[in-house]
């Protein structure tokens, strides 16, 4: 049968086991946060994997992102190693960040991901620095930077997407619009009907998608992207999705209709309609999707297994990495 | 080869030669070429007060006006510093922090930290600072401790064009977020500066003036009110060191108990307001480390705890003078 796909069944065996791994991530952290497992508060992108992955599939280590308290999805799609993740979320001298960032601050400049984000419509002024270093060190790079419904308000964002423009900078807004910031609802809290309508404001296009749906998300991805690198300047690309779980975990989400939740898992969830739309098409087997749970799922094991037993940071750690002045 | 220099012109030269030698360094901010887009002249202004004047047609690449948008060309330079540039963003006056601080202290100031050492933030913010302008109490203000007070950050506050031109080219250099004060009062001020490229290392403090009887320790304008302070005091037959930290973070506290050490006697300037200000945190320091060496209780001379007022019989009540300096300096010596 031929495939009806952008992409080549490995590319979609690729992006179908970046997603699985997000939700097997997320999923697990929702249990190990329940048990009391892990330090802090954690944010989880699960639902909504469709949007990080179907972007992330264009990118290269030289094209930087800047994510959000929610960025545990985008760090997985980004390449940043499962297993240091997982560390890091446990606090755990072998984390990402040496234990010293957590869920919230996530990085690794070496796969371009310039972090997850503690604040909201902060990375917006800091992908414009990435697309605006890639200008100037003659590279095709570009800079996308992640935020919600509700960052979309911050008068960062909104300077960003102005400085953007006036510079014809390879950068892109991506709106993951979840219908909620925190616990209140985007039609409460944005003044515009259309996201599109905020782009044309600055002079930029803008694209809507069904950001449940990966093939939607990563054909409208792959029209910016390409746009950005040929030098045609930015563009808002908004993906509207789910949430599966809260604002954070412990979120008792009574914000929620009844019924939101379960509705949404069982009709809107993106790895299921994905799996549907190539399995229908021919193209892969659920055999072939059931082995990539399979691993992903032993990953992830492995990774909680291995946090649980790593070292936590030193105390001379407490004072490394900064200038200590006294 | 030296010869005199505003502190201006030192900046000027600073940014040229660095832009010169390395063209990752690029400059950005609101004004800073002047006229973009517009009919006139281009390089219109060099920045408000004419400081980056003629560097854009010796650089035109690495010089970049923006909008009015502090938040979005600050945090551009951050996330351009951690993407392979070396910039320098201009906030004009120190006192615009206010709409762009989260770049500053929750992003560049934490990401080599946060990110467990992975990330480098060359960049330097450079902002006007400082009373005596006559320009009221959103443009006056002297706000290093709040710099100073968050880790990760590295402040200057030079007082004269030679500390000027090498603070700056270390600030370029230096891989850390670095906040550079200058003082608008001083940009006139001149002295003798080589025309090499030199970096002055932060954490060394200078010693502008040496004496035995009495410590007088200070930064940016507050240097040469010190100074005039302690030529009054001449007269008087009180011998004034005067030590210019130039760096507030890192801060040279071992220059500073050395002297108070030798004196036994510490007079702390600070045009900032007084609750934790540099002067606190210097007395706090020294009546920790050299308690036993002191004569005297520890004196501190400062802004009044308000806002910089408008009228110039205000203003100069405002700054720290001479005079008041010198009589601190007097009831050291139970004068």
């Amino acid at each position: 049968m031929s495939n009806p796909f952008p992409l080549e069944k490995d590319g979609l065996l690729d992006a179908y086991r970046r997603m699985k791994t997000i939700r097997e991530f997320e999923e697990r952290l929702h249990v190990d946060f329940g048990r009391g497992d892990i330090p802090g508060f954690v944010h989880l992108y699960a639902g909504e994997e469709a949007a990080g992955v179907g972007i992330m599939m264009h990118l290269q280590d030289h094209d930087r992102i800047a994510s959000t308290h929610r960025g545990h999805g985008h760090c997985i799609a980004k390449g940043v190693d499962v297993k240091a993740m997982m560390a890091e979320i446990y606090g755990k001298a072998t984390g990402s960040c040496a234990g010293k960032g957590g869920s919230m601050h996530i990085a690794d400049l070496s796969k371009g991901m310039m972090g997850a984000n503690g604040i909201l419509g902060a990375g917006a002024p800091l992908v414009c620095g990435a697309a605006l270093a890639a200008q100037k060190l003659g590279h095709d790079g570009v800079g996308i930077t992640f935020f919600g419904d509700g960052a979309s308000n911050q008068g960062t964002v909104l300077e960003s997407m102005n400085l953007a423009a006036i510079w014809n900078l390879p950068a892109i807004f991506v709106v993951e619009n979840n219908g909620y910031a925190e616990s209140t609802s985007v039609d409460y809290a944005v003044a515009s009907d259309s996201y599109v309508d905020r782009a044309t404001g600055f002079g930029m296009p803008g694209i809507t998608v069904d950001g449940t749906d990966f093939f939607a998300v990563y054909e409208a991805a792959g029209e910016v992207i390409k746009r950005a690198r040929e030098g045609a300047g930015p563009t808002l690309l908004e993906c509207k999705m789910i949430r599966f779980f809260g604002h954070f975990e412990g979120d008792a989400q009574t914000y929620r209709a009844p019924g939101e939740n379960e509705d949404n898992r069982k009709n809107r969830d993106c790895l299921k309609i994905f799996r549907a739309k190539v399995t229908e098409a021919g193209v892969l087997t659920d055999a072939e999707l059931d082995a990539i749970d399979a691993e992903v799922l032993a990953l992830i094991d492995e990774a909680v297994k291995e946090a649980k037993a790593a070292p936590l940071p030193g105390p001379a750690e407490l004072t490394t990495d900064v200038y200590v002045a006294y | 080869m030296a010869r005199t220099l505003s502190m201006k012109d030192a900046i000027n030269e600073a940014i040229d030669q660095e832009m010169a030698r390395d063209k990752t360094v690029i400059m950005m901010g609101e004004d800073i070429v002047g006229g973009a887009g517009a009919a006139g002249e281009d390089d219109a202004w060099g920045g408000v007060l004419g400081v980056s004047k003629g560097l854009y047609h010796k650089h035109p690449k690495q010089m970049i006006d923006t909008p009015l948008s502090e938040s979005a060309y600050v945090g551009a330079a951050i996330g351009a510093a951690t993407c392979g540039l070396r910039p320098i963003a201009e906030l004009m006056f120190i006192d615009f922090m206010g709409v762009c601080l989260d770049q500053i202290y929750n992003q560049a100031a934490k990401f080599r930290y946060m990110f467990g050492g992975k990330a480098e933030t060359p960049v330097v913010i450079r902002a006007m600072c400082g009373a005596g302008f006559r320009a009221a109490a959103q443009h006056s203000q002297m706000l290093t401790p709040i710099f100073t007070h968050i880790p990760g950050l590295k402040v200057v506050c030079p007082s004269n064009a030679y500390d000027t031109k090498g603070l700056l080219i270390q600030a370029i250099r230096d891989n850390d977020p670095v906040i550079f004060l200058e003082h608008k009062n001083l940009y006139a001020s001149e002295c003798d500066v080589p025309e090499e490229p030199y970096a002055i290392p932060f954490g060394e403090a200078n010693i502008a003036r040496e004496g035995s009887d009495v410590t007088i320790v200070a930064y940016g304008l507050m240097v040469p009110n010190s100074l005039a302070a302690a030529e009054t005091l001449k007269k008087e037959g009180i011998d004034c060191e005067v030590i210019d930290l130039r760096t507030l973070s890192p801060i040279d506290m071992d220059t500073v108990i050395e002297s108070v050490e030798e004196t036994g006697r510490l007079v702390c300037v600070d045009e900032a307001n007084p609750r934790c200000s540099i002067a606190t945190d210097v007395s706090a320091t020294v009546a920790r480390d050299a308690f036993k060496a002191l004569k005297a209780p520890i004196e501190m001379v400062t802004a009044p705890h308000t806002p910089v007022p408008f009228s110039p019989s205000l203003e100069d009540l405002y700054i720290p003078s001479p005079d008041r300096i010198a009589e601190a300096v007097r009831k050291t010596m139970g004068a």
